[in-house]
């Protein structure tokens, strides 16, 4: 059986990791705790652009650490909130369709994401994914550290993590498939037989161009 | 006596030209050579509107249009996609006359319901524009997109099971014609192959129906594409048609074209070179000149900018078969070319264009199409060439391919051409996988490529070319490997390939040029 691995932000959701973040910080416990957060965020705005430019994995961190203090409950009371109203409205048009088709073809489909797992989780279970590979925050006396949990899925990691997840599902990687928008993703499209590019920033539509890579959108052109 | 088309090449006769992709090639074919050319245009209807409306009105073995009508009905207008004719026709396109003609009676009649499908099976989605070009502007602004649109072989909710025939061939269209009170399908018939039952279970099914008839077995048995009773792929279609003609209401009007693709400057391209006057000469030297010079995106441009004058011949309307066969008359009046006895050696130019490649690149895979497969077969009777004889071709078969258009044929042809060109071996052992491949489903269904079953099917489309001809050598060729990746061998000149020809040849073989295009077909005997 082959698998599937999709990148999901910009790939088969609008969204990017800032604006579940931003609803998280928004939705604080009350709405002082949320100005503070939200300034805290924008002084460290060009540190995270900075970080944007040279690094994902730095950016990840960066930003998941204004989680830093939020309750475990909390994080997952909002869950859902947060997936109903700010990543399923920005799902593409023919994302569940894409997972759908994949689905029956009998592949394993795993959801590959620097976002994080309990939100990650909710997408899977709407599209249909059977797997999630997502930051996940470290917790500790119920609290959110701001700390990423090793290791930091980002960049050339998710290569590693998917070549993993395949040896351990006894999937041969010339049979996979991946799809991601962004360059920062080759590693990760690199590993399987089946690389795709769907909505792809400049870089990578040059890239999948050169190599015969399939370019797909995910809304009717 | 040789018909006058049929010119045999003396010492003084001038070269030949012939198309060479999207330039052209001069060649000198020896003495004793025969050149067979295309009958000239017929003459185009004067009044095509009356002609139009004189059809529907008076259709073969069915009601007029306006008997099936009824207030408050749902009508399913199915239209023939860009593969269709080639070029692309001067505006007004025929389909847009005849629409505004349809539309005009239903809204007439009370019918409001009425949604437009191109019926595209799993060639590519046509763009808004492209689409605008066959409707009109009027028709587009109107209707599109909510209710003029692509067929979507792949929507999981847009498919209905009709039937199967007895021979277990299953029949599943689009959900919505299905479901339509009248399906009234609107038909440019460009060859004879096209049309008939065809349009509605070819146009508007998908790779469940498809698998029936566009397969190595059936292909081998076609004798030829152009020859509906000679035609296996015609008699399984026909099966098909069947079916749905049963379970479905549905209403043809089948239109046919001249051969007049070239205008008025570039007419001398289909006519005998030593007929051709001195402005005629020059012409052709300069345009020769000229394309050598332009780059390949610059010819591109200016081939896919030049839509052709197409008179129109026919309007038939009524039942499919009835209509069908004054279509198939019409289309043999203008193509069939007499010709006495085959040849050992078939000579052809392969054009810039295909049905698979209107505004994009014609690829290797599509060179193959053409020469082993419509060219091969644009015959009735006898093939053109002896079987195991060889067929010339002059084209660069440049390995380039449109990414967006043609994006699974790059992996059939680099990924899986290279383990086997046995078309049985690459049906049973990739086909299916490839066919349902879903990041090239999702550029057939949100984007605007071919469907992944479709580079198997132009595989196929060459098999009975394949399997006649004993040799296929393509002159002036860029590479040398795409050529053997299709197992064809390559020569420099046409007096190396003849050389080459002439090996395996009886002595004193018969050559034959068969000048295409603009498109015809030789009624060979024997």
């Amino acid at each position: 059986m082959a698998a599937s691995y999709f990148d999901v932000d910009g790939t088969l959701v609008r969204t990017n990791l800032v604006h579940p973040t931003l609803f998280y910080l928004v939705n604080q416990h009350n709405p002082l705790a949320s100005a503070a957060k939200l300034l805290q965020t924008a002084v460290r705005s060009p540190q995270l652009l900075l970080a944007e430019l040279r690094d994902r994995r730095t950016f990840n961190e960066l930003l998941f650490s204004a989680y830093a203090g939020t309750s475990h409950d909390r994080l997952h009371l909002l869950a859902d909130e947060c997936f109903d109203t700010i990543i399923k409205p920005a799902l593409f048009p023919n994302a569940r369709a894409l997972v759908r088709r994949c689905r029956d073809e009998g592949q394993e489909v795993v959801l590959v994401s620097g976002a994080l797992d309990f939100l990650m989780d909710r997408l899977a279970a709407y599209l249909g994914a059977t797997g999630v590979i997502a930051n996940r925050l470290e917790v500790k006396d119920g609290y959110a550290t701001g700390r990423l949990l090793r290791p930091v899925v980002a960049g050339p990691e998710k290569a590693r993590l998917i070549r993993q997840h395949a040896r351990d599902g006894g999937h041969d990687l010339d049979d996979c498939f991946a799809y991601s928008d962004s360059y920062s993703d080759v590693p990760m499209l690199s590993v399987v037989g089946h690389p795709a590019a769907v909505n792809p920033d400049t870089r990578l539509a040059m890239l999948a161009k050169a190599y015969g890579w399939p370019v797909l959108t995910l809304e009717r052109t | 006596m040789t018909h006058p088309l049929v010119v045999t090449l003396d010492k003084k006769s001038a070269p030949r030209t012939l198309f060479y992709g999207d330039r052209l090639m001069e060649v000198d074919l020896p003495v004793g050579t025969r050149v067979i050319y295309p009958r000239p245009p017929m003459a185009a209807l004067k009044d095509v509107d009356a002609a139009i409306r004189y059809a529907i009105n008076h259709p073969h073995n069915s009601d007029p249009l306006h008997a099936k009508l009824r207030p408050g009905m749902k009508v399913v207008i199915a239209i023939d996609d860009i593969s269709l004719p080639l070029p692309p026709m001067k505006r007004p396109d025929i389909r847009e006359r005849v629409l505004t003609i349809v539309l005009q009676q239903l809204a007439d009649h009370g019918v409001d319901d009425v949604t437009m499908i191109i019926a595209t099976s799993v060639h590519r989605r046509m763009t808004s524009d492209e689409i605008r070009w066959i409707v009109g502007d009027r028709i587009h602004g109107a209707y599109y997109p909510d209710r003029l649109y692509n067929h979507d072989a792949e929507d999981p909710d847009g498919m209905k099971y009709v039937g199967t025939t007895e021979l277990g061939e299953e029949v599943e269209l689009n959900k919505k014609a299905v479901e339509s009170d009248l399906l009234i399908y609107v038909n440019l018939n460009l060859v004879p192959m096209d049309g008939g039952h065809k349009s509605v279970s070819v146009g508007l099914c998908g790779y469940r129906s498809l698998k029936a008839h566009h397969n190595p077995r059936v292909m081998r048995n076609c004798h030829s594409y152009m020859d509906p009773k000679s035609s296996e792929l015609n008699s399984s279609v026909e099966r098909m048609g069947k079916i749905t003609n049963k379970n479905l209401n549905v209403f043809t009007i089948e239109t046919t074209v001249n051969n007049r693709m070239f205008d008025r400057p570039l007419e001398f391209l289909a006519k005998n070179e030593d007929d051709l006057t001195a402005t005629e000469r020059f012409g052709l030297k300069a345009l020769t000149a000229t394309l050598a010079r332009t780059p390949q995106a610059a010819r591109q441009a200016i081939f896919s900018r030049v839509p052709s004058p197409y008179g129109v011949t026919g309007v038939f309307a009524g039942e499919t078969e009835a209509v069908h066969a004054q279509t198939l008359k019409k289309s043999y009046e203008q193509y069939l070319v007499p010709v006495k006895g085959q040849c050992d050696i078939m000579v052809a130019g392969i054009p810039y264009i295909s049905p698979y490649n209107v505004n994009s690149f014609l690829n290797p895979l599509l060179v193959q199409v053409l020469a082993q497969g419509y060219i091969f077969n644009c015959y009735r009777g006898q093939p053109l060439v002896k079987k195991g004889g060889t067929m010339i071709i002059t084209h660069p078969m440049t390995d380039m391919f449109d990414k967006n258009h043609h994006a699974p044929y790059i992996e059939f042809v680099h990924n899986l051409l290279p383990e086997t060109r046995d078309a049985m071996e690459l049906h049973k052992r990739f086909e299916a996988k490839f066919a349902s491949n879903p990041a090239y489903i999702q550029m057939y269904r949100t984007g605007h490529a071919y469907h992944p079953a479709h580079p198997f099917f132009m595989w196929y489309w060459g098999e009975a070319g394949r399997q006649w001809l004993g040799r296929v050598i393509v002159v002036g060729a860029d590479n040398e490997y795409m050529p053997k990746l299709f197992g064809y061998e390559t020569a420099k000149t046409m007096t190396q390939a003849l050389d080459m020809a002439r090996e395996t040849a009886p002595a004193s073989p018969d050559i034959t040029c068969f000048h295409f295009s603009p498109i015809m077909m030789a009624d060979v005997t024997v």
